[in-house]
């Protein structure tokens, strides 16, 4: 990997790019955003949920794992490719490939982060006579943001960052730029590849201090970074 | 390394059967046609890229992990690395690398076995201070030399956790390693990259490509579940 | 008999930041196949004291010897290859199977394989555990079945001594029994001089030969055989911390036997006692039937004398 003049010359040209063309760029990161934030919105709105009454009553370990096993292991690119011929090409099909994308990581998360609470808690709630919509709601929540919010984390990151493929299928987003390599020629794609590394990082600052900000002092750990559990971008 | 360029794709003179011009859901007879030049030698490259990032990760992890389990003060710069590598989408990282090492085959690997990397690194490390602390004083009690608790004690312990780390690694390499098509007419996400760029996306060839796919995670995934029953005998017994 | 003796020389440890002496000047001497035990309050440094002999934790000053030599003059490796070590946790290593663990230290210092084998299979008889027991794995067993491993990889390449670091400590009260009564046996058979630390003032009691007890600070408050100490405690602390019931426990560790027993004149009726029972079980029937003297008999039915209440105290 040697920084040569040449090497050097196209970041300069990149970042010239993303200089003059700012105003395609926010439209364009503007249509990312989009897309990323209804798959998130389906994936929250059906995986946690259901993760969480899972975990609740401990069971579904099952379906658990296979969401984790299907994250991880489901390559996006054939996801994506997969919606297309079913739903057609456009917004419609990327935002359900990218939401059952992101599903994986909130089920099996928002499931592990319920369902390991200390039972003992959970025992001496159900003792002093909570309902179990009670313990739910006071006990079991609370001790499971720190794994719920990490699953959030990572399936928006994870939407986010997947969300350039989905150009291929129609998604629009900076991903149009980046594999179109012929309109744009190399100083686009660095140019629009350097901003979606960027918006990418930011969504996961941003979550990850709202994640600190709301975890209950008593249960905040030293690192909310975590492991790498599935990833694929 | 040389790169099989993947012939076109749809007949387009008529020659394929009703079935393929009709785009039904899936044919078998495109398959069975086509498994020679197409989704053959495109599994076999995707075996390949997998096969070179996980060896080459693990080879540079493995004495990283022994490191950090001796010296300590590496573990944390590297957490906050490893986070934020994977905030960078693939895509992105893959065409961040071009103007270093150009088109090829080392700018794909390069991005994967960073992949790879931060995955093997962390669960080789933890898998090193699994040894509970009473074996450890018991090992040094009875006399072993820090390298023979190390040999015969710690390392054999880890390789649970080793092959945990293995799988997870593996997996997300193959995933990964589909969108190196979007770069080189290479592995499995190539025939669907094609597909895609037709104006009307041929299904047979993105379901056969994408579910070769999932198939060489899942086996990849069985078989290393099986070589750790195989060399961790002990994990499956009995009552602790 | 392969025992050593082992000698404490004004001993001490510090830890940095600390005002009391972890141990403070201690100086012990450990006859040749003694069962010494290190008992007191926690706090008091007898762990300490412990891991200090097989180097586990450095001492600051004095010296500690093995048979007169300076354990200061060996390579550490070498001198825990020489030494038995047992934990309260035991510490079986998880990943090799029962008979791969006894045969640890056997392996690292070269006997060929057979030799080892059948040092296993002995081992295993020793302990009360199966032969078949060599292929499990540590998982598959149970607690008091692990300490039993412990304490058979720790004799397996016949050390001088052995250090026990509240072994039964972890164990339910039946087992912890159990183990204790077959650890007084294993003495008698293996002759070692055995190290142990207890904070279980009756377990001293009933396996030492030699009993020290460490005050806080790692001071040491008195040394001297269960029997002496029981006796004569050194002072308040030590009165206090064998218990107000010492009289009877110095009957417990007596039998009729030792007791100058009086003539029983031909009677044959009223309540009878084995020869082998414990001076205190005697007592305790004595109280329980209300009689004013017991018969003693031996192991054929014969009676050999009387008891009475006045015997028990001329013993003491």
């Amino acid at each position: 990997m040697l920084a040569d003049t040449a090497t050097m010359h196209t970041f300069v040209d990149a970042a010239r790019f993303i200089g003059n063309h700012t105003g395609l760029l926010a439209t364009k990161t503007l249509e990312q955003l989009a897309l990323s934030g209804a798959a998130l919105g389906i994936a929250l709105a059906i995986a946690l949920p259901l993760g969480v009454v899972l975990g609740h009553f401990h069971r579904g370990s099952t379906i658990a794992i296979a969401a984790s096993i299907v994250g991880r292991g489901l390559p996006s690119l054939v996801l994506i490719a997969a919606f297309l011929t079913v739903l057609g090409i456009g917004f419609v099909n990327n935002m359900v490939a990218l939401a059952v994308l992101g599903s994986g990581p909130l089920l099996t998360n928002s499931y592990d982060g319920v369902e390991r609470v200390d039972r003992d808690a959970v025992e001496a709630a159900r003792g002093m006579g909570m309902t179990g919509w009670q313990v739910l709601r006071s006990v079991e929540l609370p001790l499971a943001i720190p794994l719920i919010f990490t699953g959030i984390r990572v399936a928006a990151v994870t939407i986010v960052a997947t969300a350039p493929i989905a150009a291929i299928a129609g998604g629009g987003g900076l991903g149009d730029i980046i594999v179109n390599q012929a309109s744009y020629r190399l100083s686009g794609v660095l140019g629009a590849s350097i901003c979606v590394m960027l918006l990418s990082a930011l969504v996961f600052a941003g979550l990850a201090g709202v994640q600190i900000a709301m975890t209950p002092r008593g249960v905040r750990r030293t690192s909310v970074i975590g492991e790498p559990q599935r990833r694929e971008l | 390394m040389s790169v099989i360029a993947a012939g076109p794709v749809i007949p387009t003179f008529g020659k394929g059967s009703s079935c393929v011009t009709g785009d039904h859901t899936f044919c078998w007879d495109w398959v069975r046609a086509h498994w020679g030049d197409t989704l053959g030698p495109a599994l076999w490259q995707h075996v390949e890229l997998t096969a070179i990032a996980v060896v080459i990760g693990f080879a540079i992890a493995f004495p990283l992990a022994l490191l950090a389990h001796r010296y300590r003060r590496l573990e944390q710069p590297f957490g906050i690395f490893s986070a934020l590598l994977y905030t960078v989408p693939s895509l992105a990282l893959f065409q961040l690398l071009v103007p270093f090492t150009g088109l090829t085959w080392t700018t794909v690997e390069i991005a994967l076995v960073s992949y790879t990397l931060v995955i093997l690194f962390p669960n080789i490390v933890q898998g090193l201070e699994s040894a509970p602390d009473d074996v450890i004083e018991a090992a040094r009690g009875m006399g072993l030399t820090r390298l023979q608790v190390l040999t015969r004690v710690e390392l054999p312990l880890a390789v649970p956790a080793i092959i945990g780390g293995l799988r997870i690694a593996v997996v997300s390499t193959v995933a990964i390693a589909t969108i190196a098509a979007f770069l080189l007419p290479t592995g499995l996400g190539y025939p669907i990259f094609l597909a895609l760029k037709e104006p009307t996306p041929f299904k047979t060839e993105i379901y056969s490509a994408g579910a070769l796919a999932v198939a060489l995670a899942i086996g990849c995934d069985g078989l290393l579940v099986v070589l750790r029953r195989v060399l961790v005998p002990w994990a499956s017994k009995g009552l602790a | 008999m392969n025992a050593a003796e082992i000698t404490f020389d004004h001993v001490t440890k510090r830890y940095a930041g600390r005002e009391a002496a972890a141990v403070d000047d201690l100086s012990l001497e450990i006859p040749a196949g003694a069962f010494c035990i290190l008992v007191g309050p926690s706090g008091g440094g007898k762990t300490t004291a412990l891991k200090m002999v097989n180097r586990l934790i450095p001492f600051d000053s004095g010296d500690i010897r093995i048979d007169g030599r300076s354990i200061r003059d060996l390579p550490v490796v070498e001198l825990r290859r020489e030494i038995g070590y047992v934990i309260q946790q035991v510490g079986l290593f998880p990943h090799m199977t029962i008979g791969e663990n006894i045969g640890t230290v056997p392996r690292l210092l070269g006997w060929p394989k057979a030799r080892i084998n059948t040092r296993c299979i002995d081992l295993l008889e020793l302990v009360g555990l199966e032969a078949s027991d060599m292929k499990r794995y540590p998982a598959e067993l149970s607690g008091g079945q692990r300490q039993r491993v412990g304490l058979a990889r720790a004799l397996a390449a016949d050390p001088p001594l052995l250090l026990m670091d509240e072994p039964f400590g972890a164990l339910d009260p039946i087992t912890r029994f159990r183990l204790q009564t077959e650890m007084s046996r294993l003495h008698r058979e293996v002759e070692k001089t055995v190290i142990f630390v207890t904070h279980d003032i009756d377990e001293a009691i009933q396996l030492g030969t030699h009993i020290a007890i460490l005050r806080e600070g790692g001071v040491l408050a008195q040394y001297d055989t269960p029997d002496a100490i029981l006796a004569h405690p050194a002072d308040d602390f030590v009165a206090k911390f064998i218990g107000e019931d010492r009289a009877l426990r110095r009957l417990a560790l007596k039998k009729l036997t030792d007791v100058q027993l009086e003539q029983a004149d031909g009677a044959q009726e009223g309540p009878r006692v084995s020869i082998e029972t414990t001076v205190r079980n005697a007592v305790s029937l004595l109280l329980d039937t209300k009689a004013d003297r017991l018969l003693v008999e031996n192991d054929n039915g014969e009676v050999v004398g009387a008891f009475r209440f006045s015997d028990a105290g001329a013993l003491l």
